[in-house]
């Protein structure tokens, strides 16, 4: 009976928090598209946007967090260990999904942002934006790897959490930048915006950025994947002749 | 200014790239070597995947070997029928490149395997280098004259079965040793990414007693076939072989070339010889110290599509 009575309470007090969350993100981005071209150096994306709401603004603070995540696949970490004298890959864990890149912005300090439980519901923070179900039994610690990817991309700036980037005016306008780095993959960026208030979500708004390679760029790799034989053709006529046309040029360069 | 290079999927400094092209270049062309052992390791040591490092380096080399193959057949210095044995056998050894690369790369070993190859490889290479122009020079010093190698006349390779008539070297031998020095070059070019001219020189001068004259040209004939033959693997198989970064490597190394070609033509051959071995001891080293010391990170990421 008095289980039963919680239970009610919660009911009760998650509509009442749903009943309050009148708010909606309306969303702006710089750019909705980050082209990839051959002097490509990274790039800079200013997020920004407003809180719509019909019912006056509740006291509590609103806090407000950005996520932007690339392209998911499947990874592999290594260990190095010390074999024979020299420095070889001995355990290998396998990582089933991580973000190629992943980028969280926040109004304040995370863990005050964002409850747990939240976080475990939606998969904001870096470490559970990285999905990782097993690991083989000779590998005692698979946290290990995954902390280790993770240190290796936030040293790449792959990996950013970016605590206290998102400025929010009264509670009605914010806005960030994250930064995309040159060594970015191509495809869908998963952008995320959460509102969140006493460390629960109360609104959450999705959107796309498109990486893609353009001009040149798009045009090898594209070529190298779908015609690998024509595309190692072109590279070797393109050396015969720079080979061959150099030796030419200089021989006149000489003579003349 | 950076540049971003779109096999290998990282953006590089573009007067980088061209220089180091034009510092194998230049050294290409003072040393008369394909420059292949230099220009893999350096790009490693800028950051280039070791993939693509391998593949893309298979295709430097076809570039430039190709305007000193055209000077050797118009002098007619190509044994063509011995570069036809030894490339079979190179073609052979490629394919089994690629395919020992490829399983390795699935195992996590490929850097390793590249790397202990280069090490060993240019440690031997670069010590007896060393030591012969050392003793070269004492020679020299000592009586003043050039030193004369003996061609041996008869060994084992003269007992073996399958004898062939190569006119151009003046040789009737088995056609089983070129074979097995076209395979193992092939092995070396697929995995290391070199051409694999200085092992094929020596094994044909001393293992299949060629004359010197035709020695050059008939390993640069077999060279450019197994190299492009390996690039075409890698770029298929792989898809590794980077053009843009190639073609940079190649505006840079082909100025750097001639440019070595001039300061070569003023050096003494002795002196040149051990610029050249204390070279390649100095890559050696920086790429055995990495695989003695202990790593400043254990770990590493790779994909595992692409692998």
């Amino acid at each position: 009976m008095r289980g039963l009575c919680i239970l009610l309470l919660l009911i009760l007090s998650n509509a009442a928090r749903a009943q309050q969350a009148g708010e909606e993100v309306v969303l702006g981005l710089s750019q909705n598209r980050v082209s990839i071209s051959a002097d490509f150096d990274g790039s800079e994306i200013l997020i920004f946007g407003a809180i719509k709401r019909e019912t006056p603004i509740p006291r509590q603070p609103l806090e407000v967090l950005v996520t932007i995540a690339g392209p998911s696949e499947p990874l592999v970490v290594r260990r190095k260990d010390r074999r024979f004298g020299i420095w070889i890959n001995t355990a290998a864990n396998q990582i089933d999904s991580a973000p190629s890149y992943y980028a969280v912005a926040t109004s304040g300090p995370f863990n005050e942002v964002l409850r747990h439980t939240e976080d475990l519901r939606h998969k904001v923070s870096i470490p559970r934006a990285i999905r990782s179900v097993g690991a083989p039994a000779e590998i005692g610690d698979s946290r290990a790897f995954t902390r280790a990817l993770i240190r290796i991309r936030e040293k790449n700036k792959l990996f950013q959490m970016l605590e206290g980037a998102v400025t929010v005016e009264q509670q009605t306008l914010f806005r960030t930048s994250i930064s995309l780095p040159a060594n970015l993959t191509e495809g869908p960026y998963r952008t995320r915006v959460f509102l969140t208030r006493d460390g629960h979500v109360i609104s959450q708004f999705e959107t796309e950025i498109d990486v893609y390679k353009v001009g040149l760029e798009r045009f090898l790799y594209n070529l190298s994947r779908s015609q690998p034989l024509v595309y190692g053709l072109l590279s070797l006529a393109i050396a015969i002749a720079a080979g061959w046309g150099a030796s030419a040029v200089f021989r006149m360069l000489r003579q003349g | 200014m950076m540049i971003y290079l779109p096999i290998a999927e990282v953006s590089v400094n573009l007067f980088l790239l061209l220089g180091l092209g034009g510092l194998v270049g230049v050294l290409s062309g003072m040393f008369g070597v394909g420059g292949g052992f230099l220009i893999t390791p350096l790009l490693f040591f800028v950051g280039i995947p070791p993939a693509v490092a391998v593949a893309t380096s298979a295709n430097q080399i076809v570039a430039s070997s190709f305007s000193a193959m055209l000077s050797h057949l118009s002098r007619k210095t190509v044994d063509l029928k011995m570069g036809m044995v030894l490339l079979v056998g190179g073609l052979v050894g490629s394919a089994f490149g690629v395919m020992l690369f490829n399983h390795l790369k699935s195992l996590g070993h490929v850097e390793l395997l590249v790397r202990l190859c280069y090490v060993v490889f240019l440690g031997v290479i670069g010590g007896l280098m060393l030591f012969e122009s050392y003793r070269a020079i004492r020679r020299a010093r000592r009586a003043g004259g050039s030193p004369v190698y003996k061609r041996k006349q008869r060994n084992w390779i003269h007992v073996l079965p399958i004898k062939m008539k190569f006119r151009t070297s003046g040789l009737y031998i088995s056609a089983i040793p070129p074979l097995l020095v076209g395979v193992s070059v092939g092995l070396l070019a697929a995995i290391m990414g070199v051409g694999g001219g200085f092992i094929m020189v020596p094994a044909m001068i001393y293992i299949l007693g060629m004359p010197t004259k035709v020695v050059i040209g008939t390993s640069l004939f077999q060279i450019i076939f197994v190299t492009a033959f390996t690039t075409l693997l890698h770029a298929t198989t792989n898809y590794t072989v980077d053009m843009a970064l190639a073609v940079l490597l190649l505006v840079g190394g082909v100025i750097g070339a001639q440019l070595g070609t001039q300061i070569g033509l003023r050096m003494k051959a002795e002196q040149l010889r051990i610029l050249l071995a204390a070279l390649v001891l100095v890559v050696c080293a920086k790429l055995g110290l990495d695989l003695l010391l202990k790593p400043a990170e254990l770990y590493s990421v790779s994909t595992l599509d692409r692998l």
